[in-house]
């Protein structure tokens, strides 16, 4: 008899404890999803929009679909309308945007992977300070060094060209690769460099061969760091150029601030979303190892 | 000719002194273990040898040339790290290489000896993997591969079996040995693991707070600690120093120990020097190992002493005893029954004691 009620409750514990469970796992499913189209929301809109003929959008709303697939803001956003002056569209400034990118991550990730390996396998008296004074220049704001820029630029005669914006995002972005591979070679063994030095290797080759080599989740890091923050400027690529040597993002701000006919939503959108890809490429392509590499520690022999 | 000589080392790392006037001398062939507890310098020392660390005061020489100022690859040597430090990105093939590509030796000459050492070490079916692929003993022959394609003068090996767990690391043991009466080298071995220096050593040195010291057979260190620090860092347990005074009566010398009145003949004792032995404070140093519950020489001295502890530890038992309130440990094996808190007649070897100067710590 006692068996039995006990049996009872306990059933009815398990049920009820069922049923918390149940509605837990759906409440939070709901959460989840309210995140999730919080975030997607504003993209959807772009999309939708960009895809929309300018009739739609004055009559339709913000979230209704468009009537087809009508491409043709995507085009002029790309290549203009074939006026003459005056008609702003993104295709020159994206290669731009490419050719300041590309030297200017390669660059500021080779010096720092150098500095990097130079503060941490070939120490030396003051490294501390160096490495310390590297790690302020994370902290200062862009605009502080504004004026300072302008002039060497001005001294060096690259003011207003791909060039000088190569040397500033170089410079600028020193600190932080210096920081991710000086993190990253800490942990690396230094007998490796001992051994290396024993079997006669020099500097130049240890890095190269030994160091190099097993670096590639924190290249990845700081690629994509690297990548997303000079494509993303819009700072120094107002400050220190303008009109042809311009980067993608001031032309995307001349683009939708300056035109002074009606406003083309859906040409700013497919502009907006043009002008975004490159960063999402990227992540897409190396986003795993992003996180693997901020997160991986030691370098297992 | 010394292989390898060392002449007043010294070595700071600023204000702290590492390493104080260091000499040491190696004979060709000959296997000398650099032993002592972590930061008493010989990482430093073996550092220094292969040139990895600067000297500030002394030389080094390999075969009487000086080479105090000579890059490491330039001095004839290879070292074999704890953490083995094979290239991650590299196959063993690769790996063992290396060094003689640097050097570039011909292409002829780097296969041959290839093949020759991985034969010899049994990694040859291993030469396309890369480190992780593994082992922890097949990674530490890989290094010792990598040392020995150089065929150098000397090696060096820094802690080469800390890294593997208790039985691999026995294993290994022994295959360092089998490698050194096979290829008769002269090696320069650092550990801080009394066995391994042991069983390894043909000579060792013993260092503390950067000074060597004694520097010896492996029976000597045992036998005739040259003080109280060696006397009380090899073996375990420890050796006991019972603290008490010397007596001499008519050429009769005998120890005491303090607050107690048995005094105990001291013979067959090699004395470094015999002058003025009457009323010295000293140590009088026996191991666990040579107190027996049996009587076994004729020269063993009778005691009996209190059993305070017992550790049971498989194949022996370590018991404390209660000798006038200081503790003394003995050995025995597990199948002898004693009984706690009652005394007990023990014998003491006297032929196996040493006796330490209890101002100095200095072998008497």
């Amino acid at each position: 008899m006692q068996d039995s009620l006990k049996s009872s409750s306990y059933q009815q514990l398990e049920q009820k404890s069922k049923y918390t469970n149940m509605f837990l796992r759906w409440f939070l499913y709901f959460i989840l999803i309210l995140f999730a189209s919080y975030f997607i929301f504003p993209l959807y809109v772009m999309v939708v929009t960009s895809l929309k003929t300018m009739e739609e959008i004055r009559q339709g709303t913000l979230l209704s679909w468009p009537s087809g697939l009508n491409l043709e803001s995507w085009a002029v956003a790309w290549g203009g309308r074939g006026y003459g002056a005056g008609d702003t569209f993104l295709r020159p400034y994206f290669w731009n945007s490419i050719k300041m990118v590309v030297p200017a991550v390669f660059f500021s990730t080779f010096i720092g992977a150098m500095t990097g390996y130079v503060l941490t396998k070939w120490r030396f008296k003051g490294d501390q300070w160096v490495f310390l004074f590297l790690l302020f220049g994370c902290f200062i704001p862009f605009q502080a060094i504004l004026l300072p820029m302008a002039r060497t630029l001005g001294v060096l005669g690259i003011s207003n060209s791909v060039v000088g914006l190569v040397l500033v995002h170089t410079v600028y972005g020193i600190p932080f690769t210096t920081l991710f591979f000086r993190n990253y070679y800490v942990s690396v063994p230094t007998e490796l460099v001992k051994a290396a030095r024993i079997d006669g290797a020099g500097f130049f080759k240890i890095f190269f061969k030994i160091l190099l080599p097993i670096s590639a989740p924190i290249i990845v890091v700081t690629v994509i760091w690297q990548f997303t923050q000079i494509w993303n400027d819009f700072l120094f690529g107002s400050t220190f150029s303008f009109g042809e040597a311009a980067p993608i993002q001031v032309a995307l701000n001349n683009m939708v601030l300056s035109s002074t006919s009606v406003k083309e939503y859906n040409v700013d959108m497919a502009s907006a979303i043009i002008a975004g890809i490159p960063t999402l490429i990227v992540y897409v392509l190396a986003g795993k190892y992003f996180i693997r590499g901020l997160t991986s520690g030691a370098v297992k022999g | 000719m010394k292989t390898l000589k060392i002449e007043e080392l010294s070595k700071n790392f600023g204000s702290t002194e590492v390493l104080r006037k260091i000499n040491l001398e190696i004979n060709e062939g000959n296997f000398l273990v650099l032993l002592g507890p972590s930061g008493c310098g010989k990482s430093t020392l073996l550092n220094i040898i292969a040139g990895l660390e600067t000297i500030n005061e002394g030389n080094v020489f390999i075969d009487d040339y000086n080479v105090s100022k000579v890059e490491p690859k330039d001095r004839n040597i290879a070292m074999v790290f704890q953490s083995y430090a094979l290239y991650p990105s590299m196959n063993v093939r690769e790996n063992m290489i290396f060094g003689l590509k640097q050097a570039k030796t011909s292409k002829e000459k780097i296969e041959e000896q290839l093949e020759k050492v991985s034969k010899f070490l049994q990694v040859d079916q291993l030469l396309e993997r890369k480190p992780s692929q593994l082992s922890g003993g097949q990674r530490q022959r890989v290094a010792i591969g990598r040392a020995l394609v150089r065929e150098p003068r000397i090696f060096l090996f820094d802690e080469p079996l800390s890294n593997l767990d208790a039985k691999l690391r026995v294993e290994m043991r022994r295959e360092i040995k089998k490698l050194h009466q096979q290829l008769k080298t002269t090696v320069v071995y650092v550990t801080h693991d009394q066995t391994e220096a042991m069983s390894l050593g043909t000579r060792i040195a013993i260092m503390n707070h950067g000074v060597i010291q004694q520097n010896d057979t492996p029976e000597n260190i045992y036998n005739k600690p040259s003080n109280t620090f060696v006397a009380d860092f090899i073996g375990s347990p420890s050796m006991n120093l019972i603290k008490g005074t010397l007596k001499e009566t008519s050429g009769e010398i005998s120890f005491t120990a303090s607050s107690s009145n048995i005094e105990i003949p001291i013979k067959d004792y090699e004395f470094k020097n015999k002058s003025n032995l009457n009323n010295k404070e000293v140590f009088f140093g026996i191991r666990p190992e040579h107190i027996y519950f049996k009587k076994s020489n004729e020269s063993d001295f009778e005691i009996n002493l209190r059993a305070d502890l017992s550790e049971y530890i498989g194949h022996e038992q370590i018991m404390t005893f209660d000798y006038s309130n200081q503790e003394i440990l003995a050995k025995f094996p597990s199948t002898i029954k004693i009984q706690l808190a009652r005394e007990t007649k023990l014998f003491f070897d006297l032929t196996q004691t040493s006796l330490f100067d209890a101002q100095t710590e200095e072998r008497i």
